[in-house]
């Protein structure tokens, strides 16, 4: 979620991590810790005289609580809102007046903003993202106004997109006290009780030097941007961060089914089972690295198992894909989801995707298909490294979620070390039918729509 | 407000205006005719090529879709090949296959790692695909339904309801009328034979235009060039697009629909590609929505009274007279002032245009985020084929920045007083109760 566009950033970002094939991403990438406890990591690369500039804070919306959510992202909001030296809307002014572009972005474990600009300016904005580290000013005149522009941007993303509220709502469903079911965005009814104090407290709680890294990619020399960073952050005192108390999500036990109605004309299934991430010591590695394999089978381009065989060969679907994010702070979900093909019910399309997923309990997957998998990966941290925003932001995620980013560089050894039968038995270990859980969306009947309910269930 | 430590600081860096990077381009021709712009750079591993034809959705004629049909079943059989087949052959040595297509243009594309086996493999696959498409008839059958379902969430769609009907109201009998998407009765209405003619005629060297970009030596992007392209007839290059008049008096179309959220959008058709008032028009608009948070659109409708999420305006320019357009969206009871405030915004930017401060502020952003415009082989690749494409010069950006230091403040007003008359925009307004303006409902 985002103060200006970036909402598929979380869903864009699913497309694994990936690092240097050659040279380890580690020969050219440096990290400092400064004495408040802020982390600096810095990555060179010289092709272009520019540099992003991104500094991450460990917060967005899975450290919310019931009451509050869109908390994260408000406060995202008002950190363009001036501080004690600035006016609001200064900070975006000196930056585009040196030609740079910035935004910012929260997730629901991040939040992170950025610049990016010629090489020999990121002075400006070391400078300016210290200053409102520690001085952002709450006018409650600013957060009356910008609390109306989320509320615009909800309409925008979600209310008046009946495919966002689905995903909104299953998970919400899917997950019953986890905070994975907040929305990054907050509930309406949250947004219209949200208080200036809101989010100055959450500010004063979450944003200090010991709860930061900043992630600097580009045109410079690692040791300079040290120093910068040690003159403009490294005077800041650290503040005392009480870690979030996360309820866990309870057992899931059976199935859970709901369904939305909306302007829409071809009907949209979501469906999620209940899978681990990563845990930041990698002891789940073997299964975690698998998912991810798996999920590349089903949805890793043209020749995979969804397009083959759902899109193309029976075609019970227009689209269809699979995703499973294995670097997560918290456990998500592994997700299918499709629009049904005109004449196929939604629950046609989930028993087909069942059916994929049972072949791959059953049967061993191909060398072959794997072979395919595995060049991809190789292949694609490479192009990765054409992007410095996109090094900067692969660092920067891992960092804020408590991982090594040198995991970037074992990446593709982890995903060549997956075999066969690590698939297999991922599947058989995750894919059960009392963690499923299934979001249909339908289109809106002149009637109740009840023709459509009945043809749910009968198939069900 | 304190004492700034900020400032003093931006003073001394502001002094030093950064000159644009020279940017080798070299130019050929394949053998069997193709333009070529290539680019070399060898800090990567990785080459990338984009091959775009004049096969846009404005040479639909009277079959509107077919271009985007033809464009997307390239890859569902090709020679010998069936979809899987050819799917594996990219995706096997972890090269990536893009397509896509626009009004103007449709596109492949191909991200190879620069090893010369692996890239050996890909680039007879990609000749064949571009040139010897299959067209297999329940591949046609399969996509033809995608794109009537399409189609069908489009009209569920404000956004897409919205954009839709402001190029249909903008374009009246010109191709830019109806995009890419297709409509209804065209789209159930192709044959295989038509999606064979389509693709004889456009898909050619003669229509294509190749860029490439990467860590290849010029005697490998030569060799490279030709294996690319080596399947194309020579064939002839499309007639060229009709242009787009300005209509003769301004118009509020209103669409009802059942939303929380108030879609407004206007605008006019203006800009070509090698339209001689481009850069006025472009730094002019900069200032007045075209830079995100210090445009003025942004700055009086959602900085200083929080009524929308997102505004903005901008010129696109293409080969015949692309849009101006201006859009916001807002809570249905805010609509009438959000849009009133966009056209007050935009008569005093024609009456008086930019301030002195306000114009260099621009220059000072688009020339100092030019290294941004292509610090990625796969922005330059884009660029690359911009410029092939629409025939730009050569130097277009080694001397962009130059040209936006010239502009002057008595330019853009002239160009925008010529070129974007406020009393004749078109403006869409799709909601609930609506009441902006005069117009018709439809």
């Amino acid at each position: 979620m985002t103060r200006f566009l970036l909402f598929a950033l979380a869903l864009a970002l699913v497309p694994p991590l990936q690092a240097k094939s050659d040279r380890g991403l580690i020969d050219s990438t440096f990290e400092k810790t400064l004495s408040n406890g802020m982390k600096v990591i810095v990555r060179e690369d010289h092709r272009a005289p520019v540099v992003v500039s991104q500094v991450w804070y460990r917060i967005g919306s899975n450290y919310e609580h019931d009451g509050i959510s869109g908390v994260s992202h408000t406060l995202e909001h008002m950190m363009f809102k001036g501080t004690r030296d600035l006016k609001p809307g200064e900070f975006s002014e000196i930056i585009a007046a040196n030609g740079g572009s910035e935004n910012a972005f929260t997730s629901s474990d991040f939040t992170a903003y950025f610049q990016r600009i010629a090489s020999d300016r990121l002075e400006i904005c070391l400078k300016l993202e210290a200053d409102r580290m520690r001085n952002v000013v709450f006018l409650p005149e600013e957060f009356a106004k910008e609390v109306e522009v989320v509320k615009e941007e909800r309409r925008w993303r979600v209310d008046n997109k009946p495919k966002s509220k689905l995903w909104e709502q299953f998970s919400a469903t899917a997950f019953m006290t986890s905070p994975q079911r907040i929305p990054t965005i907050g509930w309406r009814s949250d947004l219209d009780e949200l208080t200036v104090q809101d989010a100055e407290d959450w500010y004063r709680m979450w944003y200090a030097p010991n709860n930061a890294t900043l992630v600097v990619v580009g045109d410079v020399d690692a040791d300079e941007v040290f120093r910068l960073a040690e003159t403009y952050f490294g005077k800041l005192e650290p503040s005392v961060i009480k870690p979030p108390r996360t309820r866990k999500e309870i057992a899931q036990e059976g199935e859970r089914r709901i369904e939305l109605y909306g302007q829409t004309a071809n009907p949209y299934l979501v469906m999620g089972y209940k899978v681990p991430s990563l845990k930041p010591d990698l002891s789940n590695r073997k299964d975690a690295f698998a998912l991810d394999v798996l999920s590349a089978l089903l949805d890793g381009g043209n020749s995979a198992r969804i397009s083959r065989n759902i899109l193309r060969g029976k075609e019970l679907a227009v689209e269809a894909g699979a995703s499973y994010d294995a670097f997560s702070r918290l456990d998500g979900l592994f997700i299918l989801a499709g629009t049904p093909s005109k004449g196929v019910t939604p629950v046609q399309l989930k028993q087909a995707l069942i059916a994929e997923i049972d072949d791959l309990k059953r049967n061993p997957v191909s060398r072959q298909e794997l072979d395919r998998v595995k060049a991809q990966v190789i292949a694609s941290k490479v192009f990765d490294q054409d992007s410095s925003f996109n090094m900067g932001m692969q660092i920067g995620m891992l960092d804020s979620m408590g991982y090594d980013w040198r995991l970037l560089d074992q990446y593709v050894e982890e995903i060549r070390a997956v075999t066969a039968a690590d698939v297999q038995r991922v599947a058989k270990r995750y894919f059960l039918p009392q963690t499923l859980t299934v979001a249909v969306l339908y289109p809106e009947q002149e009637t109740d729509g009840r023709d459509n309910r009945q043809m749910a269930e009968a198939g069900q | 407000m304190k004492q700034s430590l900020i400032k003093p600081l931006l003073a001394l860096l502001l002094l030093a205006p950064l000159a644009a990077q020279a940017m080798k381009i070299e130019t050929w021709r394949t053998d069997n005719g193709v333009r070529v712009l290539f680019v070399e750079a060898h800090e990567l591993p990785i080459v990338d090529a984009r091959l775009t034809f004049r096969a846009g959705s404005a040479r639909d004629g009277q079959q509107h879709g077919i271009s985007s049909l033809v464009n997307g079943l390239l890859v569902e059989g090709a020679g010998e090949l069936n979809a899987e087949q050819i799917a594996l052959g990219f995706e096997s040595t972890g090269a990536e296959l893009g397509k896509g297509s626009l009004r103007d243009m449709a596109w492949l594309s191909l991200r190879s790692l620069s090893d010369p086996d692996l890239r050996a493999q890909t680039a007879d696959l990609f000749a064949t695909v571009a040139a010897r498409p299959g067209f297999p008839p329940d591949a046609i059958e399969r996509d033809r339904k995608a794109m009537l379902a399409g189609l069908a969430q489009r009209r569920n769609d404000i956004g897409s309801v919205t954009e839709d009907a402001f190029f249909a109201a903008l374009y009246p009998e010109h191709p830019y009328a109806i995009g890419p998407q297709g409509r209804e009765e065209d789209l159930k209405a192709i044959t295989r034979r038509d999606l064979q003619l389509f693709h004889q005629r456009y898909y050619v060297a003669a229509n294509a235009t190749l860029a490439l970009v990467g860590d290849l030596t010029p005697e490998q992007a030569r060799d490279y060039a030709n294996a690319l392209t080596r399947h194309l007839e020579p064939g002839l290059p499309a007639e060229p697009l009709p242009p787009a008049a300005l209509p003769d008096a301004g118009k509020t179309l209103h669409i009802p629909f059942k939303t929380t959220q108030t879609h407004v959008i206007q605008g006019l058709p203006v800009m070509t590609r090698k339209d001689p008032d481009y850069f006025p028009l472009y730094v002019g608009n900069h200032v007045l929505g075209g830079s995100g948070f210090s445009s003025r659109l942004m700055q009086t409708i959602r900085e200083d009274r929080g009524l929308v999420y997102s505004v903005y305006s901008y010129f696109m320019p293409m080969e015949s007279n692309g849009p101006f357009r201006m859009a916001l969206q807002t809570r249905n009871d805010q609509a009438a002032e959000a849009a009133g405030l966009m056209q007050q915004q935009l008569e005093a930017f024609i009456a008086d245009g930019p301030t002195g401060k306000e114009l260099e502020h621009a220059k000072k952003n688009i020339t100092g985020g030019f290294p941004l415009k292509i610090d990625s082989n796969r922005k330059i690749v884009e660029y690359l084929a911009l410029i092939g494409f629409y025939d730009l010069p050569l130097d277009y950006l080694d001397r962009f920045n130059e040209r936006v230091m010239a502009v002057t403040r008595e330019q853009i007003r002239d160009a925008f007083r010529r070129r974007v008359p406020a009393d004749r925009l078109i403006r869409v307004v799709v909601g609930e109760d609506i009441r902006i303006g005069g117009g018709q409902k439809r």
